[in-house]
């Protein structure tokens, strides 16, 4: 007997008895000889509950919580307990895609307040319910903006991470899209370059805000040159950012793309996280995912349902615009959560401080007379230095200290070389800052 | 509560606070000092409200949910099993949760050691080589499998084949993910049995075939018996077969797909391994492959080296499918019901969730249309009732089993039969809850006779009742903003 | 029974044409296209001066739970679209032969001999 399956001795015998078979096995008889499988997986013996939290307690040992100074997509901010204690609930954890409105309004209400939040966040018309991550977000964006020019090349941004970078090149390249890249000028898109690329084959450009290296890029005269060419402009931009920054609409974007881990999610080790996408209701035909809408129900009810399915994959299978099928539903709810405890004030907040202890930060780090800053941009919570002490040597001294910070660009390539980047979040206490700023000064 | 029917943004209430903050430490900074040009000048209509409104709202609004642990949930192709408490428990553990994916992988031994020995876990209750679990969800994993089997076919020079066979069964994300990989879709009827018409398949062979992608058991819950001769077919036309794991929960235990022929495959792990739908996501769509094609899985890689676990970016591989490692804690969970069953019971799984079905297609045949006879695996598809002279559609015997407090079964699908019902009891289910079913459907078949207005007005015990679908499209009210226009513009 | 109309064309993927003067035509959807899709709420339709090709998508109709192409009929360039059907898409249920969807200038009028006739189309639908 197990835990999981309730089945009596007694109970399989009066299925099969009502079923006139002798073994359950019988009822495999379509499946030829060959292929049964009549040996036991190779993988270990059961655990009872208490051996299992053991096992875990050893496994942790092999992992180190750490003071995180990184950013880079993934942040460390502050999670209320009310999130928790609300997305631990089965009803919404345990409930399948809300396909049956009657016994779904929880779901797709929060969907609906979901879709609000990044509505008036990117100030575009139409959020979909989510998408899987920031990185493919931007993907399907890219996609989007060929469904809707009927064009087939994409500029990218030289500035957006590299991990979305090689996200959107991967759905590209095996897609048949074409692409190329936005130079960059001291961390900045190169205005000039841009103008020479865009042709009339251009879909759409993408670009980020606050870019790779943390810079606020000022992308005021982006939209009339996009626009002038009948070309999408995408933005992905950290939506926790856009309680203060300009919105992708106030910037004249199509589309505005991103992750939402900053707002109330764990780091997880990257994931699950949220990808938002939002775009104008002129073009929601050709958006991906799901979309849930106001409605009534026979009564006259208030109801929310999911809407224009017409354009998913199970009804227009090879003709849908996406191969999407689901959302990052429960992580919508945290979302959802987040915002509603944060309000405008709070995130305009959370911003705040995390703006200060980041140029808190980077003034003394500057004053260690150990990094220099290669761009002179405004930043926001995290920002990019130039260095001469050894990744190894930093990154030991840090570790020492329970600390992870100033991670090495050159993992994602030789560009990068020497170029270090710090995240500071309203978590971040000044004693930590210090600490941190202690431990490398002391370094060569 | 159920009459509760306010939205978060109807509580707001200006200068009310949900969220305590630090004290700023630093106040010489301030982030107004940024350039004007860089800041938002637009309002932001978000609620101001207090903690415990917050958590009314939500509670209120989850009480109009079902989850599996309301009832009876049959949702076919969704495996609705028992989401274990102890896999939360795992997956909330803070070593895990705050990791940053970045940081040294010395740091992060444990998580890699969860990842590295699920992928091998997996790898052998398939039967493949090595899976990736960076996959987000089914539909993305049978994208990155694709793309596998595009990658494979290009770096062998041969540019032809682009065509995907896909059976009219098939899932409808299958025909939609290869034209997103970039190929085409040449869909094959199915034979009176619902399964593979080997004939169709023949005509369609030739040297512009990448593969074919099959669902086992197919989506009318049947075992493909000619799977060995479909998958030789194939592969003597120099394609790859693809299997779509979205029924794997069948055969867990039984038959694995890599014995079958099959090269590359999904996992649904919010399927088969139990991990919570989410209302919809985060699931996990793992991909596995057979030792000739793993070079092409996608990048961040966790490998081995003796007891110590790193990660890889490999040149070779297709790309980058994600920005990290996927949906990372929910591999944990999967990997903690894995740990829990143990082989012992693993093997049990696929003959149980088969039992289960069986017992209720032989139960309910009599009222309700079989169209396929003969043993089904983990499913059950009927056609309608039997009783074809009453106006009663499957729309409407769904929305009544709601009123008897069960979620209704998957409804119009498999696209091969119009009246299609699809049920999937899975082997977390007692056999009290599954007899009790089969009697509400009794039930239900009877009414349907005697009180077809019943039916018809059916649900009127839920939450609310039948929705205005057709206002949704054409209003397209998607947010509280919108709303607020439409409230005004109607006076 | 699906309603038709006697002396228009047909195509097989359920549009009908209608034959004015100077090889002007209108083309609209029948009875039965409307019927199988259900209530209509989007009408997606190209712009005037653009030309549609016989047998070439040239737009689509969407009801709450379908999706179809628009096939053209017949070859020729776009003189008027009905911009009505764009916020009363709900017309194409009430008279889908009155509401018309586009009026084309014919490129080759002999197209029209690859049609089929009211029955002809009534027996194809059968």
């Amino acid at each position: 007997m197990f835990k999981y399956f309730p089945h009596t001795k007694a109970d399989v015998e009066s299925m099969l008895k009502t079923l006139n078979i002798s073994s359950i096995d019988e009822l495999f008889k379509d499946v030829p000889e060959s292929v049964i499988f009549n040996s036991d997986y190779d993988v270990p013996s059961y655990l009872s509950e208490t051996e299992l939290r053991n096992h875990f307690a050893e496994l942790s040992k092999k992992n180190q919580e750490l003071t995180l100074f990184s950013g880079l997509g993934i942040y460390d901010h502050y999670q209320p307990a009310v999130i928790d204690a609300i997305t631990s609930r089965q009803e919404f954890m345990t409930s399948y895609t809300p396909y049956q409105p009657e016994i779904s309004q929880g779901t797709l209400q929060y969907i609906f307040e979901y879709q609000s939040m990044i509505q008036t966040l990117t100030g575009l018309e139409v959020s979909n319910a989510s998408m899987y991550d920031g990185a493919t977000s931007a993907a399907e964006a890219c996609f989007m903006a060929c469904g809707v020019t009927r064009r087939n090349k994409m500029l990218i941004s030289s500035t957006l991470n590299p991990n979305t970078i090689n996200t959107i090149k991967t759905y590209l390249n095996f897609k048949g899209i074409e692409y190329d890249f936005i130079n960059e000028n001291q961390g900045e898109i190169d205005i000039e370059d841009l103008k020479q690329k865009l042709d009339k084959d251009i879909a759409g450009v993408i670009v980020q805000n606050p870019n790779f290296y943390g810079i606020i890029e000022d992308y005021s005269n982006f939209s009339e040159l996009i626009k002038t060419n009948k070309s999408m402009f995408i933005i992905s931009a950290d939506i926790s950012t856009l309680g203060v920054l300009k919105s992708p609409k106030e910037d004249g974007a199509d589309i505005a793309c991103g992750d939402c881990q900053s707002l109330g999610m764990p780091t997880a080790f990257g994931g699950p996280t949220l990808g938002y996408l939002a775009t104008e209701k002129a073009y929601v035909r050709k958006m991906p995912g799901r979309i849930c809408g106001y409605t009534h129900d026979l009564e006259g009810r208030r109801a929310f349902v999911l809407t224009l399915q017409a354009r998913e994959q199970h009804i227009r299978r090879s003709k849908a615009n996406s191969n999407i099928c689901s959302n990052q539903s429960l992580m919508a709810l945290y979302v959802t959560i987040y915002l509603s405890l944060m309000g405008r004030n709070g995130l305009k907040e959370v911003n705040n401080l995390s703006y200060q202890g980041a140029h808190y930060l980077y003034d003394q780090l500057i004053k260690t007379g150990k990094f220099s800053d290669p761009f002179n941009k405004p930043f926001l919570k995290e920002f990019t230095l130039l260095t001469n002490i050894s990744k190894d040597t930093m990154q030991t001294a840090l570790l020492e200290n329970g600390i992870f910070g100033g991670v090495n660009l050159d993992i994602f390539g030789e560009k990068y070389e020497g170029l270090v980047n710090f995240s500071v979040t309203e978590k971040r206490t000044k004693n930590e800052i210090d600490n941190l700023v202690k431990v490398l000064e002391g370094l060569s | 509560m159920i009459n509760y029917n306010k939205m978060i943004f109807e509580l707001s209430n200006e200068g009310r606070v949900g969220y305590s903050l630090p004290r700023s430490s630093f106040n010489n900074y301030n982030i107004d000092d940024l350039n004007d040009n860089l800041k938002r000048k637009s309002e932001l209509l978000l609620p101001e409200v207090s903690e415990l409104d917050v958590l009314r709202h939500f509670t209120n609004i989850s009480n109009k949910n079902f989850g599996v642990e309301n009832g009876f949930y049959p949702l076919g192709s969704c495996t609705m099993k028992y989401n274990p408490k102890i896999n939360e428990e795992m997956a909330s553990n803070k070593a895990f949760r705050n990791l940053h994916p970045l940081q040294p992988i010395s740091t992060v031994q444990g998580a890699l050691e969860v990842y590295y020995n699920l992928q091998k876990y997996l790898s052998e209750i398939s039967g493949l080589y090595e899976f990736s679990l960076n996959p987000f969800a089914g539909a993305h994993g049978e994208l990155v499998g694709l793309m596998v089997i595009k990658a494979y076919h290009q770096d062998r020079g041969d540019f032809k084949r682009n065509k995907i066979i896909i059976p009219d069964s098939a899932h409808g994300t299958n025909p939609a993910s290869t034209v997103v990989c970039g190929m085409e879709v040449i869909e094959i009827k199915s034979n009176d049995k619902g399964r593979v018409d080997l004939e169709s398949l023949k005509a369609v062979l030739s040297d512009d075939i990448a593969g074919m992608m099959l669902t086992n058991p197919n989506t009318l819950g049947i075992f493909e018996n000619d799977i060995c001769e479909i998958t030789k077919l194939v592969h003597d036309a120099g394609g790859l077969m693809y299997y779509d794991g979205a029924n794997l929960n069948a055969l867990l235990g039984k038959v694995r797909p890599g014995d079958m022929g099959f090269d590359v495959m999904h996992i649904n792990l919010h399927k088969t391994f139990s991990t919570p739908h989410g209302g919809g996501g985060p699931g996990s769509g793992p991909v596995g492959v057979t030792e000739i094609l793993s070079k092409y899985l996608p990048n961040p890689r966790v490998k081995k080296l003796d007891d110590y676990f790193y990660v890889e970016n490999s040149g070779e591989a297709l790309g980058q499918i994600s920005a990290y490692f996927g949906n990372y804690l929910v591999a944990l969970r999967a990997y903690t019901y894995i740990r829990t069953l143990g082989k012992e019971n693993l093997k049990m799984v696929g003959r149980y969730a088969t039992l289960n079905a069986n017992y209720i297609s032989k139960a309910l045949k009599t009222a309700y249309d079989l169209p396929i006879p003969g043993y089904c695996m983990h499913e059950v598809v009927f056609n309608g009732l039997n009783n074809k002279d009453t106006d009663v559609k499957t729309l409407d015997i769904a929305k009544r089993l709601l009123d008897y407090g069960m979620h209704a079964p998957t409804i119009y699908f498999p696209l091969l039969f119009p009246q299609a019902i699809m049920i999937e009891p899975t082997e977390t289910e007692t056999k009290e809850t599954i007899d009790e079913f089969i009697n509400v459907m009794h039930k239900i078949a009877i009414e349907a006779k005697e009180h077809p207005e019943i039916l018809k007005q059916a649900p009127t015990k839920t939450p609310i009742r039948r929705t205005d679908e057709v206002f949704a499209a054409k209003m397209m009210i998607f947010s509280y903003k919108d709303y607020l226009e439409y409230i005004n513009n109607r006076g | 029974m699906s309603k038709l109309v006697e002396g228009l064309y047909y195509s097989k993927s359920h549009e009908w044409v209608k034959p004015l003067e100077d090889d002007v035509v209108l083309i609209g959807i029948t009875d039965f296209a409307q019927s199988e899709l259900g209530d209509v709420v989007f009408v997606d339709l190209p712009e005037v001066g653009n030309t549609i090709s016989q047998e070439d998508e040239f737009g689509a109709v969407e009801s709450v739970k379908a999706a179809s192409d628009l096939i053209a009929p017949v070859t020729g360039e776009i003189l008027e679209v009905n911009e009505e059907l764009v916020g009363e898409p709900e017309l194409l249920n009430k008279d889908p032969y009155e509401n018309w969807l586009l009026k084309v200038k014919l490129e080759n009028p002999d197209e029209l001999g690859n049609l089929l006739n009211s029955e002809e189309y009534a027996e194809f639908i059968k």
